[in-house]
């Protein structure tokens, strides 16, 4: 016997209403805005986001320079991106979110290196803009195959006024190489999501110019084809730009620019050449795509490659914008992985069928991926976003089920609370939830680095995603432990 | 041993009347330490007959860090045994001024140079625009605040500035206002309007110091009145004023006053206009205010 949706949806309700009753009165005023039941029909999730976490509540953003450093910069691999501050911020960004690329670290490419300025007390009292002059010449001497470097501002140099402008001007003529100054300090903003914006616009004003100009000049070595297409907003976390590029050059397209994961700074360059831009994490890369419309008449569409049958759908979209021969190539490609996709779907689906998962992850995903498990035959009882704006929540409801709970920037409590009452099967968040709802006996997979594992885009990536969360459900050390309202 | 703090408008004459005084102290056999709280390093060369000592930050720039400069390469000895630091900091335009006064007192701090001393004598730049700036009233550093100024209306603003800082550490701190040094610029009613300020600001006018052409005189062979002229009138000025600083026991809390109250007094005094008088004027340029 199941219980009729709209009891189950006015329970949900209920339990909003007792865990925000916890709250100090002003504290729970403010959120009560983050947090919502999703009713069928409505063009948006009914929250309030990108506003400032209320101190205290433990939330899980990050900051300006982790959105540029982490997220759009780092992964572009044979620029060098320097952390421009004291080492802290530094090493604790090291290594990346694991953005997969090809190249030898430290010859060709630096990904997984970090550089950092390592601020002394001197540095903040004299500034720091020598110190820099002089390491933007050291780096481009021991790596001379660096095509570029990035300067990420960490707080102290937005605070200090140091002219960071100024000495990338001057080391860009000295070293011959493009310096590109970003003044993504964590404090700006009120989450990563600020630093996304500020790196977009970087490229905007550092990068492009030179790709105009060098293009004027016949300088590119660029012959432009029919279907060339830019791969933007796919960091290749375990490799998700691969197994996205792969279809696209299988239905006939032309993967001119993977922008930024397992990108490089000529492809950079050649982005504003392409005849479609393709945004996967339309978040953190909305703005480029929004700024080629305008200045080079160039459309963008974004795309979900989390499941098969989003995968057509998208294929299907993107084939549209070209003749017939990329459509047909792509109904071929469709035909080509269907029996692929329905073998996972057929062992895979009996073992994970009616189970119940909670979403709260950052870009894209708390929408993207919910056709994924639904094709698993899972169903995703809540989500929502650490740094989404009204746009992504809009966005949202063509994903969503009526009586979903909606949470933005949802704080450590409020997701302890409602997965204790609300009782999925499996959390799908990151490495700060982990370990608490795997204490708590909850199958858990981290939705921003894949567990360590990955890829999940594509049809490739879907068998790996079914695969590990049939690993996460089904283990048998669930059996060894139970959750507090089992035992 | 006391710590006691000069602040005041840029260019009041902070420096010159805290060299002064401390070279009257030290005449009554007070064991005093300046520090130079501002980038420019101005705040010892009467003392040393010299045009700026090495400062503090400079040497750690040069060496690298903090810990890497010895205490005496730092403190010079002066007048009369008068023992002399600067914090130094960057160029103007660059860096952070503020930072490098708190990481030269905690140098000083660290390294012992409060010791065997009856008076530190902390000589800070302009205004305070910042919390480094308000090292030397925050806890543990100056108890006692001397506020330098003027009849003239930028000296008294930012007097009333000065003392809602030091309030804002009085509680915390137990940094007291130890009363105003009018350094004349010969306005009219001076000493009353000073007085007058004073008491709204619950302090004193703790000296009035006039304005005579021997301090130039001196400022000029990088010497203090004191030294250079040591009979003249300006100089038993000076010394009034070091004897009331060695003997003031009044410290009070500051009652800072509003703009409103501040521009009030003002034109009780004639400094400033009254706005309703002058209300058909503001804003109007040179050709519409011409009689037609």
């Amino acid at each position: 016997m199941t219980t009729p949706k709209s009891a189950l949806k006015e329970e949900t309700r209920k339990v909003v209403a007792e865990v925000l009753e916890t709250y100090p009165e002003k504290a729970r005023q403010k959120r009560a805005k983050h947090l919502n039941v999703y009713d069928e029909g409505k063009t948006d999730c009914g929250v309030k986001s990108n506003i400032k976490s209320i101190p205290g509540v433990m939330t899980t953003r990050g900051c300006a320079y982790a959105g540029s450093k982490g997220v759009v910069w780092g992964p572009v691999k044979d620029m060098i991106h320097l952390s421009h501050g004291p080492v802290g911020c530094g090493y604790y960004s090291w290594s990346g979110r694991r953005n997969y690329y090809v190249g030898t670290t430290g010859v060709d490419t630096f990904v997984t290196m970090q550089f950092t300025s390592d601020f002394q007390e001197r540095d903040v009292v004299f500034g720091g803009d020598k110190k820099l002059a002089k390491l933007l010449v050291e780096a481009s001497e021991l790596f001379p195959l660096a095509k570029g470097i990035t300067i990420q501002s960490e707080c102290p140099i937005g605070l200090i006024g140091d002219d960071i402008e100024a000495v990338a001007k001057k080391a860009t003529k000295e070293i011959g190489k493009a310096v590109v100054p970003v003044r993504c300090e964590g404090f700006r903003g009120v989450s990563q999501s600020l630093g996304h914006h500020i790196a977009n616009d970087t490229v905007r004003d550092w990068v492009l110019p030179i790709a105009d100009k060098r293009a004027k000049e016949g300088s590119l070595n660029f012959e432009p084809g029919p279907y060339d297409v830019a791969l933007i907003g796919d960091y290749n976390i375990g490799g998700d730009a691969w197994s996205s590029r792969i279809l696209l050059e299988e239905m006939g397209l032309r993967v001119v620019t993977q922008f930024s994961g397992d990108g490089t700074w000529n492809e950079m360059l050649l982005a504003p050449r392409v005849k479609l831009n393709l945004i996967h994490c339309y978040r953190s890369m909305n703005y480029i795509c929004r700024h080629m419309e305008e200045a080079y008449g160039i459309p963008w569409l974004e795309f979900n490659f989390f499941g098969p049958t989003q995968i057509a759908k998208s294929l299907r979209a993107i084939a549209q914008r070209f003749d017939e021969t990329i459509q047909a190539k792509a109904e071929q490609v469709i035909a080509k992985y269907q029996p692929q996709s329905e073998a996972v779907i057929a062992k895979y689906r009996p073992r994970l069928e009616g189970k119940r998962v909670m979403l709260m992850v950052g870009g894209l995903r708390p929408r993207h991926v919910i056709p994924a498990f639904r094709e698993l035959g899972m169903e995703v009882i809540a989500t929502g976003y650490e740094f989404g704006h009204g746009d992504d929540y809009k966005r949202t409801t063509q994903y969503i089920d009526d009586g979903t709970l909606i949470y933005d920037d949802v704080s450590g409590y409020e997701f302890e609370e409602f997965a204790k009452r609300l009782k999925p099967d499996l959390i799908a968040s990151g490495i700060k939830e982990k370990y608490v709802f795997q204490k708590m006996a909850l199958p858990f997979r981290q939705m921003h680095s894949w567990d360590y594992s990955g890829p999940y885009h594509g049809y490739d990536g879907f068998a790996v995603f079914a695969r590990d969360m049939d690993l996460a459900l089904n283990s048998p050390t669930w059996t060894l432990v139970k959750a507090p309202w089992k035992s | 041993m006391r710590q006691i703090a000069f602040y005041g408008k840029g260019g009041i004459g902070k420096s010159t009347t805290c060299q002064n005084t401390v070279a009257g102290m030290a005449e009554l056999g007070q064991r005093i330490m300046i520090v130079g709280c501002d980038p420019k390093a101005d705040s010892t060369r009467l003392m040393l007959h010299c045009k700026a000592q090495t400062t503090v930050l400079h040497l750690a720039a040069e060496r690298g860090s903090v810990e890497d400069v010895e205490l005496e390469e730092v403190v010079l000895t002066g007048y009369r045994g008068v023992r002399c630091v600067e914090s130094g900091g960057p160029e103007p335009g660059v860096g952070c001024a503020g930072r490098g006064i708190i990481t030269a007192i905690n140098f000083l701090e660290e390294n012992g140079a409060y010791e065997d001393l009856d008076f530190v004598c902390y000589d800070v730049l302009g205004d305070v625009v910042c919390g480094g700036f308000a090292m030397p009233i925050r806890e543990g550093k100056a108890q006692e605040i001397y506020i330098v100024c003027s009849g003239e209306m930028m000296a008294m603003y930012a007097a009333n500035n000065i003392a809602r800082g030091v309030l804002k550490y009085a509680y915390s701190g137990g940094v007291r206002l130890g009363g105003l040094i009018c350094n004349s610029r010969k306005v009219d009613r001076e000493i009353e309007l000073i007085e007058a300020l004073a008491e709204k600001l619950n302090t004193k006018m703790l000296h009035f110091i006039p304005r005579d052409n021997v301090v130039q005189h001196a400022e000029l062979r990088r010497m203090t009145v004191i030294e250079y002229s040591p009979d003249c009138n300006q100089a038993d000025e000076y010394r009034a004023l070091a004897k009331k600083i060695i003997n003031n026991t009044d410290l009070r809390i500051p009652t800072p006053i509003s703009m409103d109250e501040l521009e009030q007094l003002l034109i009780e005094f004639g400094v400033l206009d009254d706005d309703q008088k002058i209300a058909h004027l503001i804003g109007k340029t040179e050709k519409e205010l011409a009689p037609v």
